[in-house]
């Protein structure tokens, strides 16, 4: 919700970096949003107390709340909410390294090489528009029903955003600023240790974070098929006695995280390359 | 500093058109003269007349279609660190602060970190941007990027400085005091300069000599020795500099060394 009332605000002003027009008070943006929050969170009480829909299908949010709590002091299927969570975030977290180490080096071979190009490509094209439960099966019966598949499946469904994030910053960098490393006497590796490999890292990142994202949704995802821990088998186990009250929870839990994740990767932008939001 | 020659001999630039069996561009034709170190030669023309090219070529960053540019007697065959480029758009680095960007070319040949900052600790002093050496280049003002883009340059100890426009986007202020400075800082060094403007009045300025360059395709159609940045060093100010009679003969003729050459351009196009 702040990333978008964030962005909104950008569209929106014109004024100089750093200070805002003066105009008339009106309510603000997050106000709007946390009373549309409250009204839905109260039209979702009402419709429960009034049984409108039984219980099975609807449970009211305090109920939803209290299993909440159940799920983070005892947990569910043999394991807590912090249990479930780690496991996921485990998956996701080893998938981003495994894609990043991958992505990055792919990345520069397609923007720098005529051949890479060729080669890396069609490849790329393949995976991309792929929905990343088509493969899963396939990788399933290669690598077996362990982590490792679905380490790999989230990967797989992280690496062309990290390639074309990658090849799209190569691609970005200024004329000059390679030709002035040339012109102080750089060899190529210099150049692109030194100029194009920093250059890129604004974009690189980027592509991390919106891969981050897709990389939590294939997770959750690849968890409803084949898992014995993790925030997707827990809301899938949970469907399957009608235990709706911690299906409710556990994808409230899931879009918590993800925001986390956005928050914080967009934190990391900043920190690490400053520049990309200041030019 | 031994005296150094950078030589363009017969100079000619084509580039293939983009249309096949098009007529290849003429870019640069029978393009001969010569910069030593010690002197400052500002390169003049409008837009079009192949200035940047030519720039290019000294850079090493483009070879030419005919003949060759020598460095001593030697073709230059690619970019090197004895002849550095200052460009329009600064091309500093914002993933690091200014001290690092003027090390950049020391890092390039491998001296150790120790010397880096000690050496170029020393040229942003020469620049009189000591205070900003943390800062980081979006922290700092047009003209004080322009200041840590020569010492980059310098800190390649290069024998020729490339000056693409440098002081271009800075406004009049600004631009009169780097001027100053930048004559300053290229008498210090020793090193030859050549400067690409648009700006007749920078030109007589600045130079030893100005070179008029012609479009289409480029030519020198005129070199002249001017003698305003040798009284310029001395102590005189601009503005007496250019309310002087010499000043204004030169400049007038200069600015009808360029105009003359527009009709001819537009019958062309």
């Amino acid at each position: 919700m702040t990333i978008v009332a964030g962005l909104s605000e950008k569209l929106s002003n014109d004024a100089a970096p750093g200070t805002t027009a003066i105009r008339r008070r009106r309510v603000p943006t997050s106000v709007i949003s946390a009373l549309t929050v409250l009204a839905l969170l109260l039209v979702w009480h009402f419709a429960a107390a009034a049984a409108l829909v039984s219980p099975v299908f609807l449970p009211p949010p305090l109920v939803v709340a209290k299993s909440l709590w159940t799920l983070v002091t005892e947990g569910f299927v043999d394991s807590t909410l912090a249990q479930h969570a780690a496991a996921s975030l485990g998956r996701v977290l080893a998938a981003l390294v495994a894609s990043v180490a991958i992505g990055v080096p792919a990345g520069l071979l397609i923007a720098t090489s005529r051949v890479g190009r060729g080669i890396l490509d069609p490849i790329v094209e393949f995976l991309r528009p792929l929905p990343p439960l088509a493969y899963l099966p396939l990788i399933i019966i290669w690598i077996g029903i362990g982590e490792a598949s679905k380490v790999t499946v989230i990967a797989l469904s992280m690496l062309p955003s990290i390639i074309i994030a990658t090849a799209a910053g190569v691609r970005a960098v200024p004329k000059d600023h390679i030709n002035a490393a040339r012109s102080f006497g750089a060899t190529r590796a210099q150049v692109l240790l030194h100029v194009i490999l920093p250059s890129s890292v604004p974009s690189i990142l980027t592509g991390t974070r919106i891969a981050l994202g897709t990389g939590w949704s294939t997770l959750v995802a690849a968890e409803l098929v084949a898992a014995t821990r993790g925030l997707g088998f827990m809301i899938q186990s949970a469907a399957q006695f009608l235990v709706t009250d911690v299906v409710i929870a556990g994808i409230f839990v899931i879009a918590i995280i993800a925001i986390l994740l956005e928050v914080v990767a967009r934190a990391l932008e900043r920190w690490i390359a400053p520049w990309a939001s200041v030019r | 500093m031994t005296r150094s020659t950078l030589t363009f001999g017969n100079i000619g630039l084509s580039y293939r058109s983009r249309d096949r069996g098009g007529e290849p561009q003429r870019v640069l034709d029978s393009i001969n003269f010569a910069v030593s170190s010690g002197e400052f030669t500002v390169i003049i023309g409008r837009s079009g007349s192949g200035k940047t090219s030519l720039l290019n070529l000294a850079a090493g960053f483009q070879l030419p279609t005919d003949g060759s540019v020598l460095l001593d007697g030697i073709p230059i065959r690619g970019p090197g660190a004895e002849r550095a480029v200052v460009f329009q758009d600064d091309a500093l680095y914002p993933w690091v602060n200014a001290r690092d960007n003027v090390a950049f070319p020391l890092k390039l040949r491998g001296v150790s970190k120790e010397n880096r900052r000690k050496r170029a600790d020393a040229l942003l002093s020469l620049v009189g941007l000591s205070h900003a050496a943390d800062r980081r280049i979006w922290e700092l003002s047009g003209g004080m990027r322009q200041r840590v883009g020569i010492a980059r340059a310098l800190a390649s100890e290069p024998r020729f400085l490339l000056l693409d426009e440098p002081l271009g986007a800075l406004d009049a202020l600004t631009r009169t005091k780097m001027q100053g400075f930048l004559l300053d800082i290229w008498k210090k060094s020793g090193a030859g300069a050549l400067l690409i403007t648009h700006s007749i009045d920078e030109a007589l300025l600045l130079a030893t000599r100005v070179i008029v360059l012609s479009p289409n395709p480029g030519r020198i159609a005129a070199s002249i020795d001017t003698g305003f940045a040798a009284e310029l060093l001395a102590g005189a100010t601009p503005e007496a500099l250019r309310s002087s009679g010499l000043f204004k003969r030169t400049h007038e003729e200069l600015t009808g060394l360029i105009h003359r050459l527009s009709p001819e351009e537009e019958l062309a196009a």
